[in-house]
């Protein structure tokens, strides 16, 4: 089976604001509860989205104005904390194609790329415009372009965005799961392993 | 010029390079539990692939364990449905899986290591991001999600970035009543939660010399909560004392090939750090978090930020959340906050040395009447030595629950939760906003015998002063 080649990504944005927000914000963890990722979207920042009581309070994913997003434009050290991968799972269940932050922490960065799901970064300032942009009008169009690294917005804006050259090629050349090429070096990988007393069990 | 433990152990179990650039390494040790795998397990079955070597995954079960019912069904429907699947899972594909009844089941990051699964030299990956606790083995570990424990389960490989290393020198004597927790939470707030995105931490120096395994392992738990993606330190005699005769490590003629050439593993005294740190023990004090991450974190003797304190507008939106979260007032002292819950217990403070030394202390000592403590051991071993020694009696007389193995108030998933508002002094990791259960919940992160203190006293304390440890006389 081979992948889509993932050069752009083209949607709806919603501004996320905060930096630091972390995997148990992302899902809480009482929804890990299950044996499939399938209807996580509906949890998606469910404790900041949600009264205790079930009521909605104000967050830009209850907006109306942002519904149909399909790019989520945050903080620094976005998606820090537990290595769930349940966390970009429910982005991407939620609609979501492609994440725009400061930064991201590492191992939710890997998860969703190998999702297919980009994530880019972008400097503050530029994002400040992004944003500003993104609010004044919702429906604006916004595309992220991985080849170019560049995000096109609103007529001719365009800032520069970043995505480590491993996963910016792996998404563009159809690349971004990895297992079909882990399973072709399978004598590879035998060889490495019988070099190995732990492995052979000594 | 010399190399790295990092670069050795990655030199030795790299397959090849990926198109995408991105390096193919070989998972010698595999650790699962029921959280995090059944949809990995569901992938392969989708695919029909097979578990390519299934006597190198370990299974255990810890997340939704109940820690005070035994009897299954557990009254938790999800809980049961997702033990059962686990099994299920383990025996349709030939993984050892300690399982409640074995006797070895509790928190992943506490069976590897007590089992001598954890060895030097080794790489190791678990579907959790506490896994750079076995780095204290001088093993390379690392946190992944659940895309990759299906790629290790197929093939026995991830596909990996290689890191850069940051050598951490913990330099000096700590003071008596401070401890490893304190170290790693003055560690992640000197460096950052997210200062060590990137990098491998490697820590050493005269402090992390003299620590124990246990010691070791409490800090390397926590490299993730620095944004380091593993941590390890390099392994020495006390690495060799602590495995030797443990069930998976080798044993006889075996033992002394493994010693020598785990040894060989360790760092070249002339090798290149991508980065080097130097912290002074003395300079450490028994630290408190009191925001809602795990860098948000002063001394006892320090008072809780201001807002104006930030660097920057970031940094002042971040404090005025969490103190907006955590209902304190900048610039009050941390010191005599009241809690009502104190919980001791996760994979970072979890361990037998942790409950051994609060209870060389708590004895005679009783929890003061407005806050519910419980103390979780890590496993099911732990638990045994600890009550073979007594300490459950101690814990019991003091006033504190004491309870089966598991993650417990780490994360609440399981019915250990906080309630409302209530505030936790907690041994565990991690302080984001609802981590233990209650969205409105509030977390301090403390070492363990700081949480025995705030559970006397029935506020934050100064563990040394309330159990009269002393400053030595001096020279
Ligand atoms: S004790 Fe806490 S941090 Fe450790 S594995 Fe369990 S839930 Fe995760």
């Amino acid at each position: 089976m081979s992948l889509a080649k993932i050069t752009e990504v083209t949607g709806r944005g919603v501004p996320v604001n905060g930096d630091d927000i972390d995997t148990d914000r992302i899902i809480p963890a009482r929804f890990m509860k299950c044996v499939t990722f399938d209807g996580l979207g509906e949890y998606v920042f469910y404790d900041v989205r949600r009264n205790e009581d079930g009521t909605e309070r104000a967050h830009p994913l209850n907006d109306p104005r942002f519904a149909g997003a399909s790019i989520l434009i945050s903080g620094s050290n976005f998606g820090c904390g537990s290595s769930r991968e349940h966390a970009p799972q429910a982005i991407y269940r939620a609609g979501f194609r492609a994440v725009i932050a400061e930064g991201f922490a590492e191992i939710f960065f890997g998860n969703s790329i190998q999702l297919g799901m980009p994530c880019v970064t972008a400097d503050g300032k530029d994002l400040d415009v992004l944003r500003a942009a993104v609010n004044a009008d919702p429906e604006l169009p916004i595309t992220i372009d991985i080849v170019k690294k560049e995000i096109r917005f609103d007529g001719g804006k365009c800032i520069p965005c970043e995505i480590r050259e491993g996963a910016r090629n792996a998404l563009t050349n159809g690349k971004w799961d990895p297992l079909q090429d882990l399973l072709s070096h399978e004598e590879e990988v035998e060889a490495v392993a019988s070099s190995l007393p732990y492995m052979t069990g000594r | 010029m010399g190399k790295s433990l990092f670069e050795k152990v990655w030199d030795a179990h790299a397959v090849c390079d990926l198109p995408n650039g991105q390096t193919q390494l070989l998972i010698g040790t595999h650790l699962i539990h029921e959280v995090t795998s059944p949809q990995a397990f569901g992938m392969l079955t989708e695919k029909g692939i097979p578990v390519k070597y299934p006597e190198r995954t370990f299974a255990t079960v810890d997340h939704i364990v109940p820690t005070n019912e035994i009897r299954e069904p557990y009254s938790d429907s999800l809980a049961q449905a997702m033990i059962e699947e686990l099994r299920r899972n383990c025996e349709e594909h030939g993984i050892r899986f300690f399982d409640t009844t074995t006797g070895m089941q509790g928190i992943v990051h506490i069976v590897g290591p007590e089992q001598g699964i954890t060895q030097p030299g080794t790489t190791i990956a678990c579907g959790d991001s506490h896994t750079s606790t076995h780095g204290a083995f001088g093993a390379i570990a690392f946190g992944i999600g659940t895309s990759q424990v299906r790629d290790v389960l197929a093939t026995q490989t991830m596909a990996l970035n290689k890191l850069k290393v940051r050598r951490i020198n913990v330099d000096g004597k700590l003071a008596p009543g401070v401890y490893a927790k304190d170290v790693i939470l003055h560690i992640i707030r000197t460096l950052g939660v997210n200062g060590g995105t990137g990098f491998a931490y490697e820590y050493g120096g005269e402090v992390f010399d003299n620590f124990s395994m246990e010691e070791r392992m409490t800090v390397c738990n926590m490299s993730i909560e620095g944004g380091a993606r593993a941590g390890y330190v390099n392994p020495d005699e006390t690495t060799f004392a602590y495995l030797k005769g443990r069930p998976y490590a080798p044993h006889g003629r075996d033992w002394e090939a493994a010693v020598e050439r785990w040894k060989s593993f360790a760092s070249d005294e002339d090798c290149v750090y991508d980065d080097e740190v130097t912290i002074r023990a003395e300079e450490i004090a028994p630290t408190v978090t009191w925001g809602i991450n795990p860098g948000q974190g002063v001394f006892i003797d320090q008072a809780i930020p201001r807002t104006e304190e930030g660097n920057t507008a970031s940094e002042r939106a971040a404090i005025e959340e969490a103190l907006e979260h955590m209902q304190f007032k900048g610039g009050e002292p941390i010191r005599g906050t009241r809690i009502n819950v104190a919980f001791l217990g996760s994979c970072t403070n979890g361990r037998l040395s942790d409950l051994k030394e609060v209870a060389s202390y708590l004895k005679g000592r009783t929890v003061h009447p407005d806050v519910q403590a419980i103390c979780v051991p890590g496993s099911q071993a732990v638990s045994r030595i600890a009550q073979d020694l007594g300490l459950d009696t101690i814990f019991k007389e003091a006033g504190f629950e004491w309870r089966g193995a598991g993650c417990s108030m780490c994360l609440a998933m399981n019915p250990d939760k906080l309630v409302g508002d209530q505030i936790c002094a907690s041994s565990s990791n991690r302080n984001f906003k609802g981590r233990q259960g209650s969205v409105t919940g509030r977390t301090l992160l403390m070492s363990p015998l700081m949480v025995a203190a705030a559970a006397v006293t029935g506020e934050v304390s100064d563990a040394r002063e309330v159990f009269g440890i002393l400053e030595p006389a001096g020279v």
